[in-house]
């Protein structure tokens, strides 16, 4: 059962704002994870409580460090399922879990946040969790783009 | 964290995965909904029965909090008697 776009634009919007491009196809999907060297974030939202209490608030506080994944990527779990059945393919490893997010370095998974490790979590202790990696993953990339419109 | 209700109007662990440790050895972890008079009722539920599981239960817990709850059973009611402890799969940091 997927919600009215009405209800679900402000979350998807909470997230977009922060410059992460949203994919809503199985081919933009595709043309943005495809093979390709780098950093890549691709987060799982959901219309859940995690990720209004805990997952979207912690992304926006993450995605203000000064280290950032190259890519920003969103796909949108229970709403467009193509797209997000997709994204998971490429992280087929780990269970789907939503909210949850996934860091890739040159296409191989090197960081992954599930549900259960938001649930509950105030948002600033996830938002450490994401910079920590971000640091540890991505600082060698050097200092990420400005965000996309 | 204590005394946060995740979900307003539910007991304090709904919506959060639990690990429930069996009295006969069984685990169940799922996200916990409720404790009634039939037990405690988990959705999307990953079993470890140690008489037929490849794997002891540290290992298979370990293995769910890496790579996610590979889900054996969308509900399960766990009785009172066989509910020995029940706690956070993935514990908040210190």
């Amino acid at each position: 059962m997927t919600y009215h776009e009405m209800m679900v634009k402000p979350m998807r919007d909470e997230v977009t704002r922060s410059g992460v491009k949203e994919l809503r196809s199985v081919a933009e999907v595709d043309v943005a994870l495809g093979p390709g060297e780098g950093t890549v974030m691709v987060f799982v939202n959901s219309v859940c409580g995690c990720a209004a209490g805990g997952a979207r608030p912690a992304l926006a506080m993450a995605l203000q460090h000064a280290v950032r994944p190259q890519q920003l990527y969103t796909v949108f779990a229970g709403q467009d399922l193509d797209a997000t059945a997709r994204a998971r393919s490429y992280f087929a490893d780990y269970q789907p879990s939503s909210p949850s997010l996934a860091l890739l370095r040159d296409g191989e998974v090197v960081h992954f946040v599930h549900r259960h490790e938001i649930e509950g979590r105030p948002p600033a202790i996830l938002a450490a969790n994401l910079i920590a990696a971000f640091d540890k993953y991505c600082a060698s990339e050097g200092v990420a783009k400005s965000p996309s419109p | 964290m204590t005394g946060h209700v995740f979900h307003p109007g539910h007991q304090e662990l709904h919506g959060v995965t639990v690990v429930v440790r069996g009295s006969s050895g069984r685990s169940w972890v799922g996200r916990y909904h409720e404790r009634t008079e039939r037990g405690i009722l988990l959705h999307d539920v990953a079993i470890h029965d140690p008489a037929t599981a490849p794997v002891d239960r540290d290992t298979w817990l370990a293995r769910l909090r890496k790579f996610g709850v590979k889900v054996d059973a969308k509900h399960a009611v766990i009785p009172d008697g066989e509910s020995a402890q029940v706690e956070l799969l993935q514990p908040p940091p210190a």
